[in-house]
């Protein structure tokens, strides 16, 4: 039978709590600038020029249609070669996660505003309002409440994506993780910590997400 | 207080000339031209009522008074000033902003915003595109909802309305931007019929308050009752125009009176 033994990856905590703390990191840094990128983009998909609608549809549809790994090592050991100049894992990682999720957003935010009934658009600019006036007054507030379970479902997904960073190297959960088993030979009591710390992280939020959801259902 | 103390005032030193006059409107939707060239000047005081056949082209006539539809030719104009096929007012037209600050429109669903109180649905677009004070635009919502018979639902959600009060909280919305004419368009069609009578009932106290008002409905004894004119529609042209007797009672086309007839049972 196998010997438990989590004493000695334990040792360990403070190399596991920073990889929490950068995993936290990324996580809000990458939903932030994600979700600037998504209203632009989203802006963008519904303008009336057809330039900036193909552009956003452009970039939504590379971002969409590539896997993060990929996008990450290219970002990271790829990108360099054309500019020239090397850029470093950490900024690599955080823009590659900010315009993955933000193509992801620009979608959940695009269906929001759809799905706001277009009499209520009509009925706004019947009184005057512009269409930034009738934006911020009228769709907007109707449409966050239709997307934030999908904005909030996407942000866990988003969590979970920053294990990735671990191919570049960035000092987050994973890689501490791996750093802290190839000094133990703790495979098992390692990942598995760091299995139930994920846990522990995601868990309350895809209650959360559960909860607005139904909220949502109830009041419709 | 009447409903419209700003009429009683005029604002309009000729009130002879037209709030609103159309020349040769077209619009079409890709290929489908539904109005193909409408001649219509409407007076301030009256009130105009659009009758037709389903498709005939009520709707988009009266959503090109207030450019929620942009026409693709002819003119607009309002008090003797072109509209610009744009927002703002620059010098020698005025936009569609400022037209729809002056041209109010009730929906036939009623179109309240759900997420806001009765109050502020009507107090958001005073605030927001006058730019008047909040205390100011209160007074003035309570005033026309007493006028309208709801001034106890002012912190309701429209959710818990029926269809009757959505539609005289939708009317007091649009009476809050203090407008100089009102397009209505077939405001008691999707309410249950013991509803329609307190719609029509708010309606007929405007009218008789000297609004201006364009009117699309297929009530033809509402229509014969308030109506200082009323025009017949028919494949995007105005088929028949004349007094509420001459149209309603005494049609000259053939058209006009099949149509009619299917009202009277
Ligand atoms: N946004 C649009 N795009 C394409 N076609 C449209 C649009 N709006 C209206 N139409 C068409 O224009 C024609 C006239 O429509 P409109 O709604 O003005 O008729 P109406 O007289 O109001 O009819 P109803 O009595 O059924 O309300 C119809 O054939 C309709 O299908
Ligand atoms: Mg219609």
């Amino acid at each position: 039978m196998y010997n438990w033994d989590f004493y000695t990856v334990l040792l360990s905590l403070d190399l596991f709590m920073w990889g929490i703390w950068m995993t936290f990191l990324y996580t809000v840094g990458s939903i932030l600038i994600g979700t600037g990128v998504g209203l632009l983009t989203c802006f963008a998909r519904l303008s009336r020029f057809a330039v900036l609608r193909l552009l956003a549809r452009s970039y939504q549809e590379i971002f969409r249609c590539t896997p993060l790994l990929v996008q990450l090592l290219w970002a990271y050991y790829a990108l360099p070669m054309l500019l020239g100049f090397s850029i470093s894992n950490s900024t690599a990682g955080l823009m590659v996660l900010s315009l993955y999720v933000g193509a992801f957003y620009a979608e959940i935010f695009r269906g929001g505003i759809l799905a706001v009934d277009k009499g209520q658009a009509e009925a706004a600019q019947a009184v005057g309002m512009s269409q930034v006036q009738t934006m911020t007054n009228v769709i907007l507030p109707q449409a966050l409440k239709k997307m934030l379970p999908a904005y909030i479902n996407q942000s866990v997904i988003q969590v979970k994506n920053t294990s990735l960073l671990y191919a570049i190297s960035v000092a987050e959960l994973t890689y501490m993780t791996a750093m802290v088993n190839s000094a133990t030979y703790r495979p098992l009591e390692a990942y598995t910590l760091t299995a139930l710390l994920y846990f522990a992280m995601l868990f309350p939020l895809t209650q959360i997400a559960d909860h607005f959801e139904r909220r949502m259902r109830r009041s419709d | 207080m009447a409903i419209l103390e700003q009429i009683k005032t005029p604002a309009d030193p000729a009130p002879t000339k037209p709030v609103m006059e159309l020349r040769g409107l077209k619009k079409a939707f890709g290929t489908l031209e539904v109005l193909k060239g409408i001649d219509l000047a409407v007076p301030a005081g009256e009130v105009l009522a659009v009758i037709g056949p389903s498709g005939s082209g009520k709707s988009t006539l009266i959503r090109c008074m207030n450019m929620l539809e942009v026409p693709t030719g002819g003119t607009l104009a309002f008090r003797d000033q072109p509209v610009a096929r744009r927002f703002r007012t620059r010098a020698g037209s005025i936009g569609m902003g400022t037209l729809r600050r002056h041209v109010g429109m009730v929906f036939q669903h009623f179109n309240l915003f759900p997420h806001m109180t009765v109050l502020d649905n009507i107090t958001r677009g005073p605030c927001v595109v006058l730019g008047e004070n909040r205390a100011k635009a209160e007074a003035h919502a309570m005033d026309l909802l007493a006028q309208v018979g709801l001034a106890d639902k002012r912190d309701a959600y429209p959710a818990h309305l029926s269809g009757g009060q959505k539609q005289r909280v939708a009317i007091a919305r649009a009476l809050a931007m203090r407008p100089d004419m009102l397009l209505l368009d077939e405001v008691t069609s999707a309410l249950d019929p013991e509803l329609v009578g307190e719609v029509l009932g708010v309606i007929r106290k405007l009218a008789d308050d000297g609004m201006t008002m364009v009117l699309v409905t297929h009530e033809m004894g509402f229509a014969a009752e308030v109506a200082s004119r009323v025009i017949f529609m028919e494949g995007g042209m105005i088929a028949e125009e004349g007094t509420p007797d001459a149209i309603l009672r005494n049609p000259k086309s053939e058209r006009l009176r099949g149509f009619l007839s299917r009202f009277h049972g």
